[in-house]
């Protein structure tokens, strides 16, 4: 297979970036785009240039490190899928691609396609936990939970963090990355308690660090590789 | 540097831990703020402590390598966590907890540590539930169990396929609350690059920003490694990119010994390598073998053919032939030493990679028409769909191949009851050190084990060494600190500058890679090793002549991380080689061709490797020292699964 690929090249944070054009040949269809691209770097290396920086880490879509916007939709057109997981199978009928970042100001660019995403630790930081210290927990089946409950506080927690939902929204907006912690905790007895106070504490800290607010596009659950419901939304605004 | 001496308490085994931690030293409450620990690794053992510390009032400063914490690749065990809570009333116990996996490990690890192990399982459980992972439930509300990998008990907790991405989530989150505290300061995107010795003490280390290329040094009174295994060294492995083992080799070289290093665990569930451009190979989840068989052809002449067609009377169910009681649940290192010799006769399926065939069948009609679709979905569903992302097979309908990868390092820094490594106030955590998998690991062990060391006994052994020692403050311009950023930024200067820069990185990993997986891995024996130790000294050596690193090192570059990780990798698996060849037996994981019985199964010679291989680093030859392995409680048996 063969292709053309339209890459963002962007310096840093400060400078501006823009579109480089690469050729890349006899890729074979088992390759996965990661794989494609690193096939892409080995090459660039032998040129003597400098690498195109892009995220991965486990190459298994459960990490959330993977972030690119191909052919403007994140993480690929396929459904439920992180980057990592598309293969170049995936583009038999396309020639051209366009590659870029998730683009959001509250993912500043770092290097090429790789983003910072701190804003995401800060907000669990403000209030995505449970206050429970090491060695005052109870025994473990001493509060029980309905499985329902459980099964969709687990539904809730399978987020990854990757920040597609973001990089998709029109606003910008996390509020599905937000929701999802919340209605996590909020589903459980033990995270119950605290849901209020966490709800406004996680709102508060995502309005600071620039996030926009839903509108209701539903964008992010077409993109999530998680497939986390936008009813997260909707619970969450119950809370408040 | 502390004395190579174990530290395992004595008296009855039920009451060691108890025992030494009340002889462990206090720190008061109001004085904790005045103690700073180094936390590297931010995995489950690395989360976990920064959270614990935090929480009891100490300074902790944390460091990664990813762009989150919550990235560390624990988020990748699927199948769950071990706990002897009993709840399934199947004569669960600490104590069979405890037999399970020492027998597991083919009696090469310590009864006191893998004790305190079993014990501590069940706080794991409650600590976990009480910070809000989703485990699995029964429709009563109660937590549900599974068995899993080598147990004839259910006692494995799970939230679905994401055991270790829920724990991780909930060691995070209290990590998190941690860093709202100013307790913990986390900075991500840091890789360690030296350690940082001051009169024989671990006093702090030097990272390298993988934003800017910054080097800087960081103090503290004490250096807790939470770094994680180093099956990448295979290059294909199951681990993540990132997995490395640069942090735990600069602590080895250093003055650290390393234990066991041989002792790497190949999984036999992973989706089988297809070509030369592949990058890492997926575990699938070792769950399905509870309801998966796995066979090959009788006959060679049907390994090309469509599985579907041919019939039941030519499949070879062959791990339910050859272990008729445990079958397709045996442990792993028995698992994929069968699949290999499967491979090896001629009868391995699926793409032909360098003239083999390197798959086999493991297959879910028989439970698809036993269960019905929609339970073998609400139960693998995830993994199914996994496997047809990554092969575009659909495994409900044609079975899924399966070979064996490598997976977990058991081997890992040689440390004491304490978890301090021969370092004085080094610690390590986690898969980084060696203590309680012996020769092979358990399936839902590892996810306990970084957790118990991380929440349970790290917090209570770094404690007492901060309250015994005196810490006078380290200054910036300390000639060690100097000399340690010095050492760092002359090995970077040498990957930037190579004499004949000819190959990348991933160009060495490969070579590496390569000779460890045929000399290193499911099957070794003495020629073989020889070769590999020449072949490895000789790649050193093309490696920093030829390694060719573009861009520059005051930035985000990540072909100079792959370089300097790609350096270790070469280094350690000299060591591998090295350690399998000195062991002249066959145990757990560790299979050599001259010591296996006439079954294939490992024939272990207790008299004369009844130890711990702890290797001191020499820039000449590596020098062993043995930790005689006693044997108090358990008597060492046959492992016989059959």
């Amino acid at each position: 297979m063969n292709f053309t690929l339209h890459i963002w090249r962007q310096k840093n944070t400060q400078t501006d970036g823009s579109f480089f054009t690469y050729k890349i040949s006899d890729i074979d269809s088992d390759t996965s785009f990661l794989e494609m691209l690193d096939q892409l770097n080995e090459q660039l290396i032998e040129k003597g240039e400098d690498c195109i920086v892009f995220d991965y880490d486990c190459r298994e879509g459960i990490c959330g490190t993977c972030s690119l916007v191909i052919n403007g939709h994140p993480h690929g057109e396929k459904k439920a899928t992180t980057t990592c997981q598309l293969y170049m199978r995936d583009y038999a009928n396309q020639k051209e691609l366009w590659i870029e970042p998730w683009r959001a100001k509250s993912f500043p660019i770092v290097k090429d396609l790789a983003v910072k995403r701190e804003s995401f630790d800060r907000i669990i930081q403000s209030g995505g936990f449970i206050s429970v210290s090491v060695g005052s927990a109870p025994e473990a089946n001493s509060q029980l939970v309905n499985k329902d409950d459980a099964d969709c506080a687990f539904d809730s927690a399978t987020c990854i963090g990757c920040g597609a939902c973001v990089a998709v929204c029109p606003n910008a907006s996390a509020s599905l990355f937000v929701a999802a912690k919340i209605n996590h905790f909020e589903r459980l007895p033990q995270g119950k308690i605290e849901s209020k106070k966490r709800a406004e504490r996680m709102i508060n800290q995502m309005e600071e660090e620039g996030f926009g607010s839903c509108s209701n596009h539903r964008h992010c659950e077409t993109v999530c590789p998680k497939e986390i419901s936008v009813s997260n939304i909707a619970a969450m605004n119950n809370l408040l | 540097m502390q004395k190579f001496n174990s530290n395992i308490p004595t008296g009855p085994l039920e009451n060691r831990w108890e025992k030494h931690k009340f002889n462990l030293a206090l720190i008061a409450p109001q004085n904790r703020k005045k103690y700073n620990v180094i936390v590297i690794g931010t995995g489950l053992a690395g989360a976990s402590l920064c959270a614990t510390l935090g929480e009891a009032g100490y300074n902790v400063q944390s460091f990664c390598y990813n762009d989150s914490p919550r990235r560390a690749h624990s988020i990748a065990a699927q199948g769950g966590v071990n706990a002897s809570k009993n709840y399934q009333n199947d004569s669960d116990s600490t104590w069979r907890l405890f037999y399970d996996t020492i027998k597991g490990g083919d009696f090469r690890a310590r009864e006191s540590n893998i004790y305190r192990l079993a014990q501590l399982s069940c706080n794991i459980i409650d600590q976990a539930v009480s910070q809000g992972v989703p485990f699995a439930r029964e429709y009563s509300g109660y937590l549900a169990n599974r068995s899993f990998g080598g147990t004839q008990v259910s006692r494995t907790f799970y939230a679905r396929g994401q055991t270790g991405q829920q724990l991780l989530l909930g060691a995070y989150s209290s990590m998190s609350k941690e860093i709202a505290s100013g307790r913990v300061k986390h900075k991500s995107r840091c890789e360690m690059l030296e350690v940082i010795l001051i009169d024989g003490k671990a006093r702090g280390i030097v990272v390298r920003d993988l934003t800017t290329g910054e080097i800087s040094s960081h103090t503290a009174d004490c250096v807790v490694m939470c770094t994680g295994g180093y099956s990448n060294a295979y290059y294909l492995s199951t681990n993540a990119k990132g997995c490395n083992t640069s942090a735990t080799w600069r602590a080895h070289k250093n003055g650290a010994y390393f234990a066991n290093p041989s002792f790497t665990q190949i999984h036999p569930t992973c989706v089988p390598p297809t070509g030369d451009s592949q990058s890492k190979l997926t575990l699938m989840s070792e769950s399905l073998r509870n309801d998966g068989r796995i066979w090959a052809p009788k006959n060679k002449e049907d390994c090309d053919k469509n599985p579907n067609d041919i019939l039941e009377e030519d499949r070879d169910y062959f791990l339910e032939r050859m272990y008729p009681a445990f079958a397709n649940l045996v442990p792993r290192d028995i698992a994929s030493r069968a699949l290999k010799g499967i491979c090896d006769e001629g009868r391995g399926v699926g793409s032909v990679v360098n003239n083999q065939r390197l798959g086999v069948y493991l297959d879910f009609s028989s439970v698809i028409q036993k269960m019905g679709i929609d339970k073998v979905k609400e139960k693998y569903g995830n993994l199914f769909d996994m496997y047809k992302s990554i092969t575009g097979e659909n495994p409900y309908e044609v079975p899924m191949q399966i070979y064996p990868a490598p997976h977990y390092a058991m081997g890992g820094l040689w440390v004491d009851y304490n978890l301090m490594t021969t370092i004085d106030g080094l610690f390590a955590c986690g898969e980084a050190n060696f203590s309680d998998h012996g020769a092979n690991r358990l399936g839902a062990s590892a996810l306990m084990q970084g957790l118990a060391d991380g929440y349970f006994v790290a917090p209570h052994t770094v404690a007492n060494y901060l309250a015994r020692g005196q810490f006078e403050k380290v200054d910036n311009d300390h000639p060690e600190v100097l000399a340690a950023i010095e050492s760092v930024k002359n090995r970077i200067d040498s990957l930037m500058n190579a004499p004949d820069p000819k190959h990348s990185p991933d160009y060495f990993h490969r070579k590496i890679g390569s000779i460890l997986w045929t000399s290193c891995g499911m099957a070794r024996d003495k020629d073989s090793l020889e070769n590999a130790i020449a072949s490895i000294e000789k790649l050193k050596a093309d490696f920093w002549q030829k390694i060719k690193v573009t861009g520059v090192d005051k930035d985000f570059n990540q072909t100079l991380e792959k370089a300097g990780r790609v350096a270790d990798f070469i280094e350690l698996g000299h060591l591998m080689c090295v350690d399998a060849l000195g062991r002249e037996e066959s145990c757990g994981a560790h299979s050599r061709l001259e010591y296996l019985a006439e079954s294939g199964d490992a024939k272990r010679d207790d008299e004369n490797f009844g130890y711990v291989a702890a290797w001191e680093y020499s820039d000449d030859k590596p020098l062993l020292h043995k930790e005689q392995l006693d044997f108090e409680f358990i008597k060492p048996t046959y492992r016989d699964y059959k």
